[in-house]
């Protein structure tokens, strides 16, 4: 249920008061509303569950995943080092 | 490690290297909770729950909604559905779940004219298009839903569509954590966050979650790296002897969340008591219409009758959604339960523990 997903805004407009958006999911297109989202501009990624953006996808914040295992290597080979040094 | 490339999140190479981590840091027993019905499909799916070392055991917990929307509500939806005149619309999920005797898809067999929506702005545009008819939404889901049924709300507030209503039955997470946390049969040393309900709610929420039980708590994704890495950071607490709010879905998620989705939620909700089926009555752990949007509420245009609930004495479904028993140890599992013919909710969802293990895992590993 709580499934969402990654898309790319191609299209902002307003529909009876309500801000929608057209949102490519990989090459397939659908109708996204942005009432949650308002600031989101065409471009940027969101989340969308059930037809609404839960929210902007950070593109630094992304990195942080590589940013730990990066550091989980440099930790580990330390920590082989010492093995050796003893 | 090339960090200019985009991360392939359900990358094998990333995924063991987390569990390599998880198996280095592992000292002793732990069972760590995920919330979240989609986490335990992608655990059963990519197979992270048997990758993990014996230590580890992952208990699957109420974080469908499906399967926890009371009885009640189900042959409350089931009611309305057959009333003459009534568009009654639904996510998909929600058509096979049974009630006393019947379901949705039966009601409609029968006559009714139950639609599948994916979105509450589409039951909205049903009413638009058909103002002769009364359209109700099944509201269910967790605070990742609940945005979209409140912003569906004002819409049709905002432009008078007087036919539109929802049957109100969305549940909130951190009331469940504490129900499961302050049980005496609770076994749950540690919790995956579900990372889609946070990244609406943020996860300030839980900090005085994880300090008043000591239990650490780590926002996590759906993708098999994203689960290897939350689980990975959840046993590092533990081993730790630590009990925080993590966040390892931060490409997401934010620690205040979506301020403008928390901005209509209560506008247009106020917290309630609500019974979950399977487990009971949580206080204040549902959401109801606030005054001024009472009148988009079907249970105050719709007669519904009282009725007895009759849930099936075979199903352990309860003992499944509380986290003190799995699928494997319900004798109806795969046998007079199955997806075909659910006797329990969680057989039916497409996130439900019994239907995961039914398309995953059939035989006990």
């Amino acid at each position: 249920m709580c499934l969402a997903i990654p898309g790319k805004i191609v299209e902002i407009y307003e529909r009876d008061g309500t801000l929608m958006s057209k949102v490519d999911f990989g090459g397939v297109q659908q109708e996204v509303c942005l009432a949650t989202t308002p600031e989101a501009q065409v471009g940027q990624y969101v989340i969308v569950h059930a037809g609404f953006a839960l929210n902007l996808l950070s593109a630094e914040e992304a990195e942080e995943t590589l940013r730990l295992l990066d550091e989980l290597d440099n930790f580990n080979s330390n920590d082989d080092n010492s093995g050796v040094a003893e | 490690m090339n960090t200019s490339a985009p991360l392939d999140y359900r990358s094998a190479e990333l995924t063991r290297k987390f569990i390599e981590q998880i198996r280095h840091i592992t000292t002793q027993p732990w069972n760590i909770m995920e919330i979240c019905g989609g986490q335990t499909h992608a655990l059963l799916q990519y197979g992270i729950d048997q990758l993990l070392p014996p230590e580890i055991t992952l208990i699957h917990g109420p974080g469908c909604p499906v399967c926890v929307t009371s009885l009640e509500a189900v042959e409350t939806a089931l009611q309305i559905a057959a009333q003459p005149g009534v568009i009654f619309t639904t996510f998909g999920d929600m058509l096979r779940v049974p009630g006393n005797h019947q379901d949705l898809f039966s009601t409609r067999a029968n006559g009714a004219d139950v639609r599948v929506v994916v979105s509450p702005m589409d039951a909205v545009g049903i009413a638009q298009a058909e103002p002769e008819r009364q359209v109700v939404f099944f509201a269910i889901g967790f605070e990742t839903t609940v945005p979209s049924i409140a912003a569906s709300i004002l819409h049709a507030k905002r432009n008078a569509i007087a036919n539109f209503s929802i049957l109100p039955a969305n549940v909130l997470v951190p009331p469940a954590i504490h129900a499961i946390l302050s049980s005496p049969e609770n076994r749950v040393n540690g919790f995956l966050a579900a990372g889609h309900v946070c990244a609406v709610m943020g996860y300030w929420e839980y900090e005085p979650i994880a300090a008043q039980y000591h239990t650490p708590i780590v926002v996590t994704g759906f993708e098999p790296v994203d689960l290897a890495r939350g689980i990975y950071q959840t046993v590092r607490q533990l081993e730790e002897g630590r009990c925080e709010v993590e966040n390892a879905y931060s490409r997401a998620v934010t620690r205040e969340g979506n301020c403008t989705a928390q901005a209509l939620i209560n506008q247009v909700f106020e917290p309630v008591d609500r019974q979950w089926r399977g487990i009971g009555l949580i206080p204040r752990s549902g959401l109801g219409l606030r005054e001024t949007y009472r009148s988009f509420d079907a249970l105050e245009r719709f007669p519904v009758a009282a009725h007895t609930l009759v849930e099936s004495p075979l199903c352990i479904a309860g003992q499944v959604l509380r986290g003190i028993a799995t699928p494997h140890d319900c004798p109806a599992f795969g046998r007079e339960c199955t997806p075909g013919s659910p006797l329990g909710a969680p057989m039916v969802s497409s996130e439900g523990a019994c239907a995961a293990y039914y398309r995953y895992q059939r035989v006990k590993p």
